[in-house]
């Protein structure tokens, strides 16, 4: 795509169990580098990256990915999606998960170890994913979405509980992807985390408080961090409605 | 539909069950320890109830089973998050529910296959028709069972639930497949009612096989009926998936 939007979100308004989750929703995700989707628990971040993976019954409103509707049949190789709690077979190990992934994908045996490398499980392969930690199991969770070549990355809070050297390199990882042209969507809770993203995208109640560099967000709002920045932003709608 | 993915699908699902050592051991000898106790039970005063129900036995204990595991495999499926994330892939509802098919059905055909050598052989079972004939029936009725939990395990929230399925969808059945009382001796409004239920058509072909040697036209129609139903079941299982949930 020329202007490299990867993810256009127009009037998203989604429903969930009688209460408005997302009003009314417009943003974009572009390629080039990573973006955060951040925002507290209940935020609508989940809602948010479920409706763009194509999995959310959605009321209104138009979600394109890598210019095709969402949910595209054509999209089911090209974007890779980590649920927020770890979707994998716990009766099954390492290895055997990542190798039925990588079947359903048509994505060659070989990627297998390159993802157990890229998210250090190689040690694990043959153990049980039920018999690991609740952060190997989450690392098995992301491998599974790094299988095939996909253009679009989509993470549910990946580093969540993650020990902070792994977490460092994840990081890096999703840094390394986004230059070689890979949109990188990744939520999280934690608002440290804003910090190693390119772009925010800062998410309350279902409403977008902004969109904007780290750099640029902090000079705007005048916060020291991303969290003050949170702050002054709720402050400011609170004033303005 | 995609081969490639319906037989990977199959593999993991026979992949799960081989780390499961303790639910194997269940499936292939339960059968055969509750055939060898019912014609112990029978053995010194009336040998011939065991000949008269064995047959049947043979054939209900993999739908029985196997609608058990089933119901309870996809309703996991469901709730680990997998079966979003498989359908972010390129899975076709259709390559799923066969992959479960294929694959329970080939542990069904291993069970039938253990519990019919058990019943023919050390147990003696005097059957009429073809001992290979009893295999086909029990793993027709197998897919019953997978296909029919696959479809009730859109109905249930919770592992507890599904479980709570049995006694509602599968005894019923039992009680009124004729297996108690043939079915046309039964008050009329109960035997058309068993007329349109599935494992009816399994017992009624469990009982042909005991007593006539011959492939009769009725034992074709019920083998018919039985696969049928299965294949049906699965057509509406695959309805009540859905990629986008609320
Ligand atoms: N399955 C569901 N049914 C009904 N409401 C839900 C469901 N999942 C989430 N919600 C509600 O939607 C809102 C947003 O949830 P979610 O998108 O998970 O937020 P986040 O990921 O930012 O924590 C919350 O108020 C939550 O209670
Ligand atoms: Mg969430």
């Amino acid at each position: 795509m020329a202007n490299n939007v990867v993810v256009q979100v127009r009037g998203l308004r989604v429903v969930r169990g009688g209460a408005v989750v997302l009003p009314d929703l417009t943003l974009e995700v572009r390629a080039g580098g990573v973006t955060g989707l951040l925002g507290p628990s209940g935020s609508g971040k989940s809602t948010l990256i479920r409706s763009i993976v194509g999995v959310q019954v959605v009321d209104s409103g138009t979600v394109q990915v890598l210019g095709r509707p969402a949910g595209d049949a054509r999209l089911r190789t090209r974007v890779g999606y980590v649920t927020q709690s770890p979707s994998v077979y716990a009766d099954l190990t390492v290895r055997e998960n990542l190798a039925y992934f990588a079947a359903v994908l048509g994505a060659p045996r070989s990627h297998v170890d390159r993802v157990m490398h890229e998210v250090a499980l190689e040690s694990q392969a043959r153990v049980l994913v039920g018999r690991l930690s609740g952060g190997q199991r989450s690392r098995v969770s992301l491998a599974a979405a790094l299988l095939g070549s996909p253009e679009l990355l989509v993470l549910d809070e990946p580093t969540v509980g993650l020990d902070p050297v792994l977490r460092r390199d994840l990081w890096d990882q999703f840094h390394r992807l986004a230059a070689r042209g890979v949109g990188v969507l990744v939520s999280s809770h934690v608002m440290d985390e804003a910090s190693r993203c390119d772009r925010l995208l800062l998410l309350r109640e279902g409403r977008l408080l902004a969109d904007d560099e780290p750099a640029a967000l902090l000079a705007r709002t005048g916060g020291r961090d991303v969290e003050h920045a949170f702050l002054r932003l709720c402050d400011e709608t609170e004033v303005a409605a | 539909m995609s081969t490639r993915v319906t037989l990977a699908t199959a593999g993991r699902v026979l992949r799960q069950l081989r780390h499961d050592h303790r639910t194997l051991a269940l499936l292939l000898a339960v059968p055969s320890l509750l055939l060898t106790l019912l014609w112990w039970i029978f053995d010194e005063r009336s040998p011939q109830v065991f000949d008269g129900v064995g047959a049947v036995l043979v054939c209900l204990f993999p739908f029985l089973v196997m609608f058990l595991v089933t119901s309870i495999a996809t309703l996991r499926e469901r709730s680990s998050g997998t079966l979003e994330r498989l359908f972010t892939m390129p899975m076709g509802k259709a390559d799923l529910l066969l992959g479960y098919a294929i694959g329970f059905g080939l542990v069904a055909l291993l069970q039938a296959g253990i519990a019919v050598t058990v019943a023919v052989w050390p147990l003696g079972l005097d059957l009429a028709g073809s001992p290979w004939l009893l295999l086909v029936i029990a793993v027709a009725d197998a897919l019953l069972g997978v296909a029919l939990g696959l479809f009730v395990s859109a109905f249930a929230r919770t592992e507890f639930q599904a479980v709570q399925f049995m006694p509602v969808v599968v005894l019923p059945q039992f009680l009124l497949g004729g297996f108690l009382l043939p079915r046309e001796q039964m008050p009329r409004l109960l035997e058309l009612l068993s007329d349109v239920l599935p494992l009816s058509y399994a017992i009624d072909a469990a009982r042909l096989v005991t007593a006539t040697p011959d492939l009769t036209a009725q034992l074709g129609r019920d083998l018919g009926v039985v696969f049928g139903v299965a294949i049906a079941l699965l057509g509406l299982g695959a309805a009540t998936l859905r990629r986008r949930t609320p």
